[in-house]
């Protein structure tokens, strides 16, 4: 005690209340401040990157020689990789060896008919043919967005009206004790893993729906989309939930106080109050399904084709990415376009991620208070 | 009231509650074909033994120890500096300052952002920019660092799980009541103390919270690794940072999709299923518990 009071001086003048500078108070703040800006850093480098590997195709004379001498180096086949460590495992390893060795041969052999190829691609890009693997390798990405945007409606209108409906009735109707229940339970599927959703679909709900539908090709976009709607609805259910809640009371009581029965005023005030938010969820449901990999992979069928059939195949642009990268040679004209198919995936998913942010927040607040 | 009304209102609540108890019904469809798939499958062994006769027999057990691996090193990264970004959010950033909201919406970024693009990020980022950089300077062009390995695949992970912690450690932080940190600011104490000796104490639970969470996610996510480290087979474990490394989730894509007997690996793999899915249950289920403890302390 008697250090402290000799430390500080019983007189308080100007000098002794002013904010004394300390080193560790100002490199704490510092470095606090800048490890919180890491997280903008990282999303810059996203975009940084993932656009970086897609100019070679809008620049691909400049990067040609470049590209060869990379090449050589950076094979990405997954062999040499581990090494003398799979030995067992060679069979499967073999094939994607000489996958990649074909392919790189060809590169090197048909050096000129290629880069010709090359000049066609950013043309091909709005082609109707997904056909990167051929001696005319063909690029066109209608197939897979028209692949994607067929599974993304499909499990969106599977989705949005069933997580709506259940987030009403814990919001509006269930008892206490039964939305403690229904509400952990939903967001317990939140933290399925997409892969286990995705093995699900393939091995069980497939065959199911193939027995009640009787279609052919056993796995289709109507069973991707089933799926991707289970990864959908905890989304779209936690949100629209908060969403109703957050609505003040004084509009339901209001509502009650004026003879509304209770199923009317969820249905039309507490509802209609909160479709801000309800669209918001349902935004950020697309852009879920709409990036979604796992699942597109092992339930879709994969096979690139423009049709309104349900229950046909279909291959998505995530899927895409996640099939064909890992076979890829670094470089590639092919390598480019699936970071370009990345970078469409992105921008689609920020500018959603933006919509929901900005428009829907600032509508919500106003709203409510009353502006 | 009328009649009619009053049928309406039943049915209408009769559709909400069909949707809400439908939901619950897919969920526990999806636990019990899983657990029937895998329980004969599943024993001691299977987690503890290596694959045989080209994984059609045989355990899991470097995909178990792959996937563990993978979410120490990721939370090594992504726990301190999702749990830092949070105390710069509640403690120094002001909540209208430009910076703090573009931090904030950077963050709902990074939640949002499909898997996948983490994986094209760290294969572009961390394996052809700082891996072949790394070797091109300090191995003289010699490939080691520049190719799929667990810690590029770690450190991807950790990007995607990044939010996940700060938003746990966030509300984690808020139910330390004001009281604390004006007594302790009162007494002296600089706010860097204050932040050290109550705030971080106070949100230990958040900090673990956030951290299970990240790790359950972390271990069930399987796209950021399909090109960044994750391996078909493997017959040793990963000793070092540069090595492949095996996983459960995609392990359970390949055995699924690729492998070249799918049948008769069946049991295999929902038994692999059932073990992915039981430990991001009792993960999430720890974290809920938690969870809820701390909003009931908060209130």
């Amino acid at each position: 005690m008697d250090n402290l009071i000799e430390n500080k001086g019983f007189v308080f003048s100007k000098e002794s209340l002013r904010k004394k500078f300390r080193w560790s108070e100002f490199l704490s703040e510092k470095i606090i401040s800048g490890v919180a800006f890491l997280s903008i850093t990282i999303i810059v480098l996203i975009f940084v990157f993932v656009f970086r590997e897609t100019l070679p195709i809008f620049h691909h004379k400049k990067e040609t020689v470049k590209i060869e001498s990379v090449q050589k180096q950076e094979q990405y086949g997954g062999a040499e990789a581990s090494g003398p460590t799979n030995a067992s495992g060679q069979e499967q390893y073999g094939v994607t060896t000489t996958d990649t060795m074909m392919i790189e041969n060809q590169a090197r052999v048909e050096d000129t008919v290629v880069h010709e190829a090359d000049e066609a691609t950013v043309k091909s890009l709005i082609g109707k043919e997904w056909l990167p693997v051929s001696d005319r390798p063909r690029y066109g990405l209608i197939p897979l967005l028209v692949g994607t945007l067929k599974i993304t409606l499909l499990a969106i209108l599977f989705a949005a009206p069933i997580a709506i409906l259940a987030a009403l009735f814990s919001a509006a109707f269930a008892p206490p004790w039964l939305r403690e229940i229904i509400k952990p339970a939903i967001e317990l599927l939140a933290g399925f893993p997409s892969v286990v959703i995705g093995f699900f679909a393939l091995m069980v709900m497939a065959s199911f729906f193939q027995d009640i539908f009787g279609y052919d090709t056993r796995l289709n976009a109507f069973v991707g989309g089933i799926a991707m709607a289970l990864a959908a609805i905890p989304i779209i259910y936690t949100i629209t939930e908060d969403a109703l809640t957050a609505v003040p009371r004084s509009y339901t009581e209001a509502s009650l106080a004026l003879g509304a029965s209770r199923w009317q005023t969820a249905l039309f005030v507490t509802l209609p109050a909160a479709t801000p938010g309800i669209f918001a969820a349902v935004l950020l449901g697309v852009g879920r399904v709409f990036g979604e990999t796992m699942i597109a992979l092992m339930a879709t069928g994969n096979a690139a084709m423009i049709s309104a059939n349900p229950f046909e195949s279909v291959r998505t642009l995530a899927a895409t990415i996640g099939a064909e990268m890992a076979e890829v040679v670094f470089g590639d004209t092919h390598y480019s376009v699936l970071f370009l198919i990345g970078s469409l995936l992105f921008i689609f998913t920020f500018g959603l991620n933006a919509l929901a942010e900005f428009y829907v927040k600032g509508k919500l607040v106003k709203r409510f208070q009353g502006k | 009231m009328s009649k009619k009304n009053k049928i309406i209102g039943t049915l209408f609540i009769g559709t909400t509650a069909f949707s809400a108890f439908l939901i619950i019904a897919i969920i526990l469809v999806m636990l019990i074909v899983i657990i029937i798939g895998g329980k004969d499958t599943f024993s001691w062994e299977f987690l503890t033994s290596f694959p045989k006769d080209g994984m059609m027999k045989g355990g899991i057990f470097p995909a178990i120890y792959g996937t563990a691996l993978l979410v120490v090193i990721m939370s090594v990264a992504a726990v301190p500096f999702g749990a830092i970004t949070a105390i710069y959010l509640t403690e120094y950033a002001r909540e209208t300052s430009v910076l703090a909201q573009t931090i904030r919406f950077a963050v709902r970024t990074l939640a949002t952002v499909p898997s996948i693009i983490f994986g094209l990020f760290g294969l572009g980022f961390f394996i052809k920019f700082v891996g072949g950089g790394m070797d091109n300077i300090f191995l003289g062009g010699q490939l080691k660092w520049g190719q799929p390995n667990i810690l590029w695949a770690s450190l991807t992970m950790s990007l995607l799980t990044l939010p996940v912690v700060i938003v746990s450690v966030e509300e984690a932080i808020r139910t330390v009541p004001r009281e604390m940190r004006e007594a302790s600011l009162a007494l002296g104490a600089t706010k860097w103390e204050t932040i050290r000796r109550i705030v971080i104490p106070g949100s230990r639970s958040g900090i673990m919270t956030g951290t299970i969470l990240a790790v359950s996610r972390g271990a069930g996510e399987v796209a950021p690794i399909l090109f960044t480290g994750a391996a078909y087979y493997l017959a040793t474990l990963p000793t070092s940072l540069s090595d492949q490394f095996m996983n459960l989730g995609y392990h359970i894509y390949i055995m699924a999709t690729q492998s070249a007997n799918v049948d008769q690996t069946l049991p295999i793999q929902f038994a692999t299923t059932l073990v992915l899915l039981m430990l991001t249950f009792m993960l999430n289920l720890t974290a809920v518990i938690i969870r809820s403890r701390l909003r009931k302390k908060a209130k």
